[in-house]
């Protein structure tokens, strides 16, 4: 379907009291524009005596045509004209008669902006008390995993374990292929960067030291844990957000389940039992590329290898990387759950929480790395 | 409006009555895996009529304006809409044909990340080149329209009640002054006096915009008032389609309980009382 654009044209009643607006063409949404700039102006000049306005040469009409009508009235009403309206089908004078004088006026802002110390301050405060809160609800859910899944009334002691196994499978097991392909291709990259360097000083079969240590007690963990925030904690956030939003949350308290032990606790039980299990996997899988590498570039046959792995390395490297194994996943199953408990009721917010949470579990990870560190050294472990 | 008619007509054949059709259904499947939800369905709206549908919850009432809007697929059959085949048309086509079509969702559908004055102007922005001024008036206008009170433009939808977001959508189905609107239970949640605000205000616009409306309802106050045809949908066809007394007359069961159950004959009784009080003066 064609439209004719609108057209308006003044012109002065035959007496010289008045004017005489003639408009044409269909007046709708998509046709008004090449006419808007003249009708303003039209609209905007005073006019004197008498303003007819004549409709009969419009074909079409709808809403927004009909408003600039009824506003082209109200104007030329306030400049002290008198406007009516002349020909036009019923259907067109009945549409412009149903609009209202004005437009409704939009609420007026009176929000009060402050002054400019308050404007500079407001958000940091309020970013330290988020910050506040936030806390309160990290240590309100790690409480709640403390003390179980407290369902209302004690109801029951724990969580349904069909559950847990589910979330162990999907953050666990599934993860192992992308946790095994990432860890080979690190343990790989350490092992050839340190046996280039290492080539200077004739040490290179020290690379099996350098692999061992700094895999089992570094980067095997942050990095599998890295990876599970990325990829488990932003499910969390994801899953417990759309809840959140539908409803469905505040549907588990009414029916008097403890959204905490039925959503949260499963997950973080999942996560630290997965984790931990995933960085020895990584471990295994970083050493085996480190083995490949070390045998391909610098010709140490796997024997030489496992039994200078075998001095390098005792008890107490593998236990201080698996030691942060379960504090990183309950950190960040902390992180992604206090997340997705903020997500209000727009799909936006929801992104940019799951955005959050990930960042912000990266983040705590690699802070708990560091602090461990100085732990460690403090206490010579 | 009568001088446009020339151009319309060819948007749709015109029936024996000379009333034009601007939906046509022929012959539709729908189902979902071994499913069937319609069979073969037929059926007719005119233009400038307010078509009311009724039928059991999950006969497939909202399956079935999916399916007409292109959302859903069907195994079999042809839907013209505004004289267009929908499935061959082409994407240009379509586009010009949704651009005259406005819906309503069964849930608001309301996009939640924008107010809802940029709920409304986002077909606006679309499909017109308007100054953001206008657009504002316009969408207060249409805020306005339906209802609502202006600082409700600047909530969320989030931020808003079952009703207000049932007015709300229909302000955006109503955005580009369509040519024919789908409703799909516009009056469900909404308090009696609104509800038949809510009636009243399509009937005003049907009247002023023109307006075809195809609406879902299980509201009885709504068949009676504004619907000038009723259609019934149940064993995945249309039962029966006509007026009022149409459904009166029709012999099946389900229809008979809907419009002569005592829900239904107390609204009945009391549409009739106005008019014979009128008489008796
Ligand atoms: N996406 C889907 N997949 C499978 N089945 C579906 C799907 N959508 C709808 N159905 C089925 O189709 C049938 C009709 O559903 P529909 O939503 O059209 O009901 P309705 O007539 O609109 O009911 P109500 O009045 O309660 O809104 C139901 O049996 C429903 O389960
Ligand atoms: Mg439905």
């Amino acid at each position: 379907m064609t439209f004719r654009s609108a057209e308006i044209k003044a012109e002065d009643l035959p007496g010289g009291d008045g004017e005489r607006y003639l408009l044409s063409g269909d007046w709708r949404g998509q046709t008004i524009l090449s006419m808007l700039k003249e009708f303003q102006h039209l609209e905007q000049v005073r006019s004197r005596g008498r303003v007819e306005i004549d409709l009969s040469g419009i074909a079409g009409i709808d809403t927004a045509g009909a408003w600039l009508i009824r506003r082209l009235m109200t104007a030329k009403g306030e400049q002290g004209s008198e406007a009516v309206l002349i020909g036009g089908e019923g259907p067109i004078r009945e549409l412009i008669g149903v609009l209202p004088e004005k437009a409704p006026a939009p609420p007026s802002d009176q929000g009060d902006k402050g002054t400019l110390f308050e404007r500079l301050f407001a958000p940091t405060g309020k970013a330290m008390a988020e910050l506040g809160s936030d806390f309160y609800a990290a240590m309100h859910i790690l409480g709640s995993a403390v003390r179980g899944a407290q369902m209302k009334l004690g109801r029951g002691a724990g969580v349904s374990p069909a559950s847990v196994v589910t979330h162990i499978d999907r953050m666990g097991v599934r993860a192992v292929p992308i946790i095994v392909l990432m860890s080979f291709l690190i343990g790989a990259i350490i092992a050839q960067q340190g046996a280039f360097q290492l080539r200077y000083f004739g040490a290179e079969i020290f690379v099996v030291d350098l692999v061992g240590i700094l895999q089992l007690r570094e980067i095997g963990v942050l990095l599998t844990a890295i990876m599970i925030a990325g990829r488990s904690g932003s499910a969390i956030t994801a899953e417990i957000g759309s809840m959140k939003m539908r409803e469905e949350i505040d549907a588990l308290t009414v029916i008097g389940l403890n959204p905490v032990g039925v959503l949260i606790f499963p997950r973080l039980v999942a996560l630290t039992v997965a984790l931990p299990l995933l960085t020895i996997v990584a471990n295994f899988a970083a050493l085996t590329g480190a083995a490949v590498v070390a045998w391909a570039y610098s010709g140490i046959t796997f024997d030489t290898y496992l039994s200078r792995l075998h001095e390098a390395i005792d008890h107490t490297s593998v236990a201080s990387g698996m030691i942060k194994a379960p504090f990183m996943a309950l950190s960040i199953g902390i992180v992604a759950a206090v997340e997705g408990m903020k997500v209000g009721g727009s799909a936006e917010s929801l992104g940019q929480h799951v955005t959050t949470s990930v960042v912000k579990a990266i983040f705590v990870v690699i802070l708990m790395d560091a602090v461990f560190a100085i732990f460690y050294s403090a206490i010579d472990f | 409006m009568e001088k446009g008619l020339e151009a319309v007509k060819q948007e749709g054949e015109v029936n024996a009555d000379g009333r034009q059709v601007v939906l046509s259904v022929r012959d539709v499947t729908v189902g979902f895996g071994s499913q069937l939800v319609l069979d073969h369905l037929n059926l007719d709206v005119y233009r400038g009529e307010i078509l009311g549908f009724v039928g059991a919850s999950g006969t497939g009432k909202s399956v079935l304006m999916r399916t007409v809007l292109g959302l859903l697929p069907h195994r079999s059959g042809t839907i013209e809409i505004l004289g267009v085949d929908y499935d061959n048309a082409s994407e240009e086509e379509r586009m010009l044909v949704d651009m005259r079509l406005g819906v309503l969702f069964q849930h608001g559908a309301l996009f939640s990340a924008l107010t809802v004055k940029e709920n409304i102007q986002l077909p606006m922005r679309e499909y017109l080149d308007l100054p953001q001024s206008l657009m504002d008036e316009l969408a207060y206008l249409k805020v306005e329209m339906v209802g609502l009170s202006p600082d409700a433009a600047d909530k969320y939808p989030s931020e808003l009640s079952g009703g207000m977001i049932k007015r709300a959508a229909l302000a955006r189905a109503l955005a580009l002054d369509p040519d024919l609107v789908f409703l799909d239970e516009p009056t469900s949640g909404l308090d009696p006096i609104g509800a038949a605000d809510f009636d009243a205000l399509i009937a005003k616009l049907r009247d002023t915009l023109g307006l075809t409306v195809y609406m879902v309802t299980h509201d009885l106050d709504s068949l009676f008032s504004v619907c000038d045809r009723i259609a019934v949908l149940g064993q995945k066809r249309v039962l029966v389609e006509g007026t009022l007394e149409d459904m009166f007359a029709c012999d099946d069961p389900w229809v008979q309980s809907y419009f002569r159950g005592k829900r239904a004959r107390s609204v009945v009784a009391h549409e009739k009382q106005p008019t014979a009080e009128v008489e008796k003066t």
